[in-house]
C-alpha cells in the first residue's frame, strides 16, 4: 500500500477526546462523527482538511479513551494515513481493525512541515519527503496488519473467514 | 511468568507465555457500554448470529445514564432489544452506576479473569488481581462473535511505593504522584503492577483508583496481588472461594520504579495534562468555578465519606458549583444510610444520578468557556469536560470537597 498526500500535522498526546470529543459520541454514521474530527485540537479542521491528506503527529496520538469514533471519524473525513511518533494502544488496534492506514515513524514530526507532500509505503514502514530528499524508516506493520488493511478491517475479515468457516479475530498488535 | 502472564497463559491453553508473544485469549467476561452502539453494527457486519455465550456477556448503561438526548436514548433502546433477544442477563440500566463498580459488585469479578469491556478504563479490575483490559467495538463486536481476543503478552513494569501513606493523601494522590513522576507513555502496550505494603494495606477502593489511572500511562492493564481482605470481599460477592494467581519468585520485571511517599502532599494534575502534576501547596488558590466528586476514579463509599467528613457543617462557596456521582446506586443507597449524602446536599453540593456523570462532557456538568473545574475523575484533556476553552484540574475527593469549601484549589489536610 502506497499513499501519498498533503500532511496536517498536530503535536504531541492528541487524545481521543480531541479527536472526537465526548459531546459527539451519540453519533453513529461515519459521516456525521467526521464533521466533528480533530475539532478539540483544531476546530476549523474538518472544513478545511482536503480528503486524501494525510495526518502527521508526535508522541503518543490516540491516547486516552477507546473510542472508536476517532478512527472511524478519521477514515470517514478522507484521512489516508496517519503517521505518528507513537500511538495510544487502543487506538492502534481500532485504527486497524476500522481499515485506517497507520505507521509508527519516530522523528516524523519535526522531519516534516504542514503542507509538505509525503509518500508513505506502508508495507516498508517508510515515509518520503520528496521535498527534503528525506526517507525516514518506521516501523514495518506486520503481515497480518497489513492484510487487515488491505481487507479494509477487522469486518472484512472476519466475515470473509466465517464464510470460510475459520472465524477468528486477528493479531494487530 | 508474572500472575498476568500466567492469566494469559491459562486463557489460550497454553503452559507458558512470554512478553510479546501474541495470544488468542478466551474472553472470562466481557462488557459493552452504550457509546459503543457500532459493536452491534460491526456484530451485524461481520454476519454474526448469534452471541458466543450470553451469560459471559454484560451491557451497562453509564455513560449516558440516563439519556441526556433523543440520539442516545435510541441508541440504548437498541441495545435493550439486543440483549432481551439475545438472551443476555447482566444488563444493567440507567439506575445502575459505572461498569467498573457495578461488575465488581454484582461478584462478576474474581481473581484470574481475562475481562475485557468497551472502555479504557477497565484497567480497574487488576485491584481484584483480574486480568482487565479495554478495546474498541470492533474488537468487542469479533469477542461476541468467536469469544476470543488476540492481544500481545504485555511486558509488566513495577511500580512500588515505600513508607507510609500520609494523612490526607488518598490512592488518587499516589495515581497522580506517579503520573507526574513517570509521565504518559511509560506503559504503552505493557502492563503496570503496584505493589509495596502502602498500596498493599490500601482499601479496595483506592486500589481500584490507583489501577484505574493506570491507563493514563498508557497500560493495557495493570495489577496489585490480592490480599486476604480483598479475596474476602469477592467471597462474600461471588458466593465462590477466589483462586488467585500468583507471580513466580524468579520473575523478572521490565522495568522498576519505587516510589518514597513519606510526607507526600495531596497531588493535582493541573491543566490540560494528566502528568501536569504538582503537589497541592504549589496549586492553593487557583480559582475553581466548578468541583466534581465522583464517577469510577473518585466515586465509591471512602471517597463520599471523606469529602462528607470535610464538607460537614461547611457551605460550598458561593462562587463554586459541587456535583456529586456515585459509581453506583448501591453506593448511593449506603451513602445515604451513612448519612453522607445529607452532609453533602446540606453543605449545598448537587447529586446527579450514579454514573460516569460530567466526567466525558456530555451531560450532568458541562464547563463553559473560560471556567475551570477541579475533577476526582479520572482525565483533564483540553475539552474533556465541555469547551475546549474551559481548564481542569484532577485531584483526591478529599482535595476536590476542600476545594470547593474555598472555591479555589484548596489543602485537604486543613480540613481533616
Amino acid at each position: 500500500m502506497v499513499i501519498e498526500g498533503r500532511v496536517y500535522r498536530f503535536g504531541d498526546d492528541v487524545d481521543t477526546d480531541q479527536i472526537v470529543p465526548g459531546r459527539y459520541l451519540e453519533l453513529v454514521r461515519p459521516e456525521d462523527i467526521a464533521l466533528h474530527v480533530m475539532e478539540g485540537a483544531d476546530p476549523g479542521f474538518s472544513a478545511r482538511f482536503v480528503p486524501g491528506s494525510v495526518i502527521v503527529a508526535g508522541r503518543n496520538f490516540g491516547c486516552g479513551s477507546s473510542r472508536e469514533h476517532a478512527p472511524i471519524g478519521l477514515r470517514a473525513a478522507g484521512v489516508s494515513c496517519v503517521v505518528a511518533e507513537s500511538f495510544g494502544r487502543i487506538f492502534y488496534r481500532n485504527a486497524i481493525n476500522v481499515g485506517l492506514p497507520i505507521l509508527k515513524c519516530d522523528r516524523i514530526r519535526s522531519a516534516v512541515a504542514e503542507g509538505d507532500t509525503v509518500i508513505v509505503d506502508l508495507a516498508a514502514g517508510t515515509v518520503s519527503v520528496p521535498k527534503r530528499q528525506e526517507v525516514l524508516q518506521g516501523e514495518r506493520p506486520s503481515d497480518r496488519v497489513i492484510r487487515l488493511l488491505e481487507c479494509g478491517g477487522l469486518v472484512n475479515y472476519v466475515r470473509e473467514r466465517i464464510g470460510s468457516g475459520e472465524a477468528k479475530p486477528v493479531p494487530v498488535e | 511468568m508474572h500472575a498476568l502472564e500466567k492469566i494469559l497463559a491459562n486463557a489460550s491453553g497454553q503452559a507458558v507465555v512470554e512478553a510479546g508473544q501474541t495470544v488468542s485469549a478466551r474472553v472470562d467476561l466481557a462488557e459493552v457500554n452504550d457509546l459503543y452502539l457500532q459493536v452491534l453494527i460491526s456484530f451485524r457486519e461481520m454476519g454474526a448470529e448469534k452471541v458466543w455465550d450470553p451469560s459471559r456477556v454484560v451491557f451497562a448503561m453509564d455513560h449516558y445514564a440516563p439519556a441526556p438526548t433523543i440520539k442516545s436514548a435510541a441508541n440504548q433502546k437498541v441495545m435493550r432489544e439486543f440483549c432481551a433477544s439475545h438472551g443476555i442477563e447482566h444488563f444493567f440500566d440507567i439506575n445502575s452506576g459505572v461498569c467498573h463498580q457495578i461488575m465488581v459488585e454484582a461478584g462478576l469479578v474474581r481473581p484470574g479473569m481475562v475481562i475485557v469491556e468497551t472502555d479504557s478504563h477497565t484497567t480497574t479490575l487488576g485491584a481484584l488481581g483480574a486480568f482487565g483490559t479495554g478495546c474498541g467495538a470492533t474488537d468487542m463486536a469479533g469477542i461476541l462473535a468467536t469469544g476470543e481476543m488476540w492481544m500481545r503478552v504485555p511486558e509488566v513494569i513495577r511500580v512500588t511505593y515505600e513508607g507510609s501513606v500520609p494523612e490526607g493523601v488518598m490512592g488518587k494522590d499516589l495515581a497522580l504522584y506517579t503520573l507526574g513522576q513517570l509521565g504518559t507513555e511509560i506503559a504503552g502496550y505493557k502492563a503496570i503492577e503496584y505493589s509495596g505494603e502502602a498500596v498493599l494495606n490500601l482499601p479496595l477502593a483506592d486500589k481500584m483508583t490507583l489501577c484505574n489511572m493506570a491507563v493514563e500511562m498508557g497500560a493495557k492493564t495493570s495489577y496489585i496481588q490480592p490480599t486476604p481482605d480483598v479475596l474476602e470481599y469477592v467471597r462474600a460477592r461471588t458466593g465462590q472461594e477466589p483462586r488467585p494467581v500468583f507471580t513466580d519468585p524468579d520473575f523478572r520485571y521490565h522495568e522498576e520504579h519505587r516510589m518514597w511517599i513519606e510526607g507526600m502532599e495531596p497531588q493535582v494534575a493541573c491543566p490540560s495534562r494528566v502528568d501536569n502534576v504538582y503537589g497541592v501547596t504549589q496549586v492553593e488558590g487557583e480559582r475553581v468555578d466548578q468541583a466534581v466528586i465522583g464517577t469510577c476514579a473518585g466515586g465509591r463509599l471512602e471517597d463520599l465519606e471523606v469529602a462528607a467528613r470535610i464538607l460537614a457543617g461547611k457551605r460550598v462557596n458561593k462562587n463554586c458549583r459541587l456535583i456529586v456521582v456515585p459509581a453506583s446506586t448501591e453506593i448511593l443507597r449506603r451513602a445515604i444510610d451513612l448519612g453522607y449524602v445529607q452532609s453533602l446536599i446540606d453543605a449545598g453540593a448537587v447529586l446527579a444520578s450514579p454514573g460516569c456523570g460530567p466526567c466525558l462532557g456530555a451531560h450532568q456538568g458541562v464547563l463553559a468557556a473560560g471556567e475551570r473545574c477541579i475533577s476526582a475523575s479520572s482525565r483533564n484533556f483540553p475539552g474533556r469536560m465541555g469547551s475546549n476553552q474551559a481548564e481542569i484540574f484532577i485531584a483526591s475527593p478529599a482535595t476536590v470537597a476542600a476545594s470547593a469549601i474555598e472555591g479555589r484549589v484548596a489543602d485537604p489536610r486543613k480540613n481533616l
